[in-house]
């Protein structure tokens, strides 16, 4: 009986490794011809005008990387702040109900975000910033409330099992709250910190509906925040709607591959550094 | 066809291809006994007698009204019969029907020979749609030269004053490539000057009222169907939008509106374009704001 587990356990976890290595492989195939082609330099300018044969996706790049990192650097603090509040620096009874809300929140459609940003946010974003209010920063902003609860329940949960580990040892040296999140707590918590990065990043930059209804999906590279743009998620949604058939249809491919690529390059990066940090 | 003899008196507007089912930009809707009572068609009846199944359609967001209008006609006349559409886009409509995913792919414009050969398709012409740019009801701006108009959306004119507006940015809105609004707005609206790269891109007509609706610095373009209060259709050079001026070709923005099928259409299919030929399919084709062009 234990064998048929642990088999099934291994085929499971081989099975879903290979799933990721096939979306490698599959994605590099269909991208080749791009490189036999020599469109390398078609797909990487800056220009999208598929009607004169411009399949360049450099826009939808920094749109993708505008929008994850900027959510990034808002939501990896404000879920922090969230978590040392939780653990001790709030008070009990607002921690409780507060936890209840971040893990409702995760469950909440990312479309139901999107469309109440339609309504509530991109109209203030156009009286406070100008523009037609579609831009960088309204997708941003909706992308990291998006991705604070799974920022928040990743260090949380880091932090519920030092709190097993540590709590007794910390009491008996006499800390505070405060004392025992900022001296044991964050430096323990190093590797499910930079797990939060990871799994925020790649929510941010796989995110697909909130940029394709409130990033504006304009094709140039934006000259400001507050420009349209489009991602490479939403780039592929628009365009796989529109033909199966042209060169168009072929830089979706790297378009795919480049996603994945971000999603792996943060990974490695980001476990790098972590790795790095601790052996010093 | 797929499956047959379904009981339930039910109109699905579904949202079809997965993708924009993502951007639930396509509204999901069950209309049918519980809403509002129709009274029963005897023209559906008559032609769907004794036939069952579902005619699912996807494609051309400009079709959605009418079918949405012939469903509930022909599912309430004949409970057997469902139709159910998707939205996507003229591309949509034509990659889905060749691949077999839908009985029908609907779309703005006529099928190109190539696509016509790839997927072997006979289009049905329904209707004919005039296509207009739209501004917010609150802007002063009535008329628009095709010049002006090509000069707003490639860019080169930037600010409502230009145009005997109030002074403020404009907010160009367009539609992604795989639209036909686009394209026929593009060739006979702009004269074929390409639309400035820096657009807001929204994936249907619905979308693009939306967005106009709510933005007083906003011009966009839609089917003339999708005109009402929430928005205002411009004159263009003097001409205005009006269906009644597409038909006799003084407005000439104008495109038709195709069914296709891949292959011959099947009984079920065909009783489907035989109701809108009716004198009642052509009022609900004029109900949804287009002029009834009675086949092929």
């Amino acid at each position: 009986m234990e064998r048929v587990v642990a088999t099934l356990y291994a085929v499971a976890g081989i099975g879903a490794g290979l799933v990721g290595v096939a979306l490698l492989v599959f994605l590099t195939a269909y991208s080749w011809p791009l490189v036999t082609q020599g469109h390398v330099g078609t797909v990487l300018s800056t220009t999208w005008n598929p009607n004169a044969g411009s399949f360049g996706i450099v826009p939808m790049i920094l749109g993708s990387l505008t929008i994850a990192g900027g959510a990034v650097l808002i939501a990896f603090p404000a879920g922090l702040g969230i978590c040392i509040f939780l653990n001790g620096v709030g008070p009990r009874w607002a921690a409780r109900p507060l936890r209840a809300v971040v893990e409702l929140m995760t469950g909440i459609p990312t479309v139901l975000y999107a469309f109440v940003a339609v309504f509530l946010l991109v109209p203030v974003l156009r009286n406070i910033a100008g523009g037609s209010g579609y831009s960088a920063l309204s997708a941003l902003l909706v992308v990291a409330v998006l991705i604070t609860p799974t920022i928040v329940l990743t260090i949380d949960g880091r932090f519920e099992q030092l709190h097993g580990q540590l709590y007794l040892a910390t009491v008996a040296l006499g800390l505070t709250p405060a004392q025992r999140l900022a001296w044991v707590y964050l430096p323990a918590a190093r590797n499910g910190l930079i797990a939060a990065m990871i799994l925020g990043f790649g929510r941010a930059v796989g995110d697909t509906v909130i940029a394709l209804m409130i990033a504006g999906n304009a094709t140039h590279v934006p000259s400001s925040i507050t420009g349209a743009v489009r991602t490479l998620t939403s780039h592929i949604a628009l365009v796989l709607a529109a033909d199966t058939q042209s060169g168009a249809y072929y830089s979706l491919f790297a378009a795919g591959l480049l996603l994945f690529l971000f999603v792996l390059l943060a990974n490695i990066a980001l476990r790098y550094i972590g790795s790095k940090e601790r052996s010093t | 066809m797929s499956s047959a003899g379904k009981v339930r008196i039910s109109l699905i507007v579904k949202a079809g291809m997965t993708v924009l089912l993502l951007s639930g930009l396509v509204v999901a809707v069950w209309a049918g006994g519980a809403s509002e009572r129709t009274p029963v068609s005897e023209e559906a009846a008559r032609i769907f007698d004794g036939q069952s199944g579902t005619i699912e359609i996807a494609g051309g967001t400009a079709h959605i009204p009418v079918v949405e209008r012939a469903a509930r006609q022909i599912t309430t006349a004949n409970p057997a019969v469902r139709v159910t559409v998707a939205g996507g886009g003229t591309g949509v409509g034509i990659e889905s029907v060749g691949r077999g995913q839908v009985d029908i792919g609907s779309t703005g414009r006529a099928p190109t020979q190539a696509e016509i050969e790839r997927y072997d398709l006979h289009p049905f012409r329904f209707a004919l749609d005039g296509v207009t740019a739209i501004v917010h009801p609150s802007s002063p701006v009535r008329d628009l030269s095709t010049q002006e108009l090509a000069a707003v959306f490639s860019g080169r004119i930037r600010d409502w004053s230009e145009l005997g507006g109030e002074a403020g940015s404009i907010h160009v809105f367009t539609r992604d490539e795989g639209s036909a609004t686009q394209s026929v707005f593009v060739s006979e609206a702009l004269g074929g000057t390409s639309i400035s790269a820096a657009a807001n891109v929204v994936p249907s007509n619905g979308a693009m009222k939306a967005a106009v609706s709510r933005d007083p610095a906003a011009i966009g373009y839609v089917g003339i169907g999708y005109v009402d209060s929430e928005v205002r259709a411009l004159s263009l050079e003097g001409v205005e939008p009006t269906q009644e001026n597409a038909v006799d070709g003084r407005y000439p923005v104008v495109r038709g509106l195709y069914f296709n099928t891949s292959g011959e259409p099947s009984a079920l299919v065909e009783s489907f374009y035989r109701y809108l030929e009716t004198e009642e399919g052509a009022e609900l084709i004029r109900a949804a704001g287009y002029i009834p062009t009675g086949g092929r």
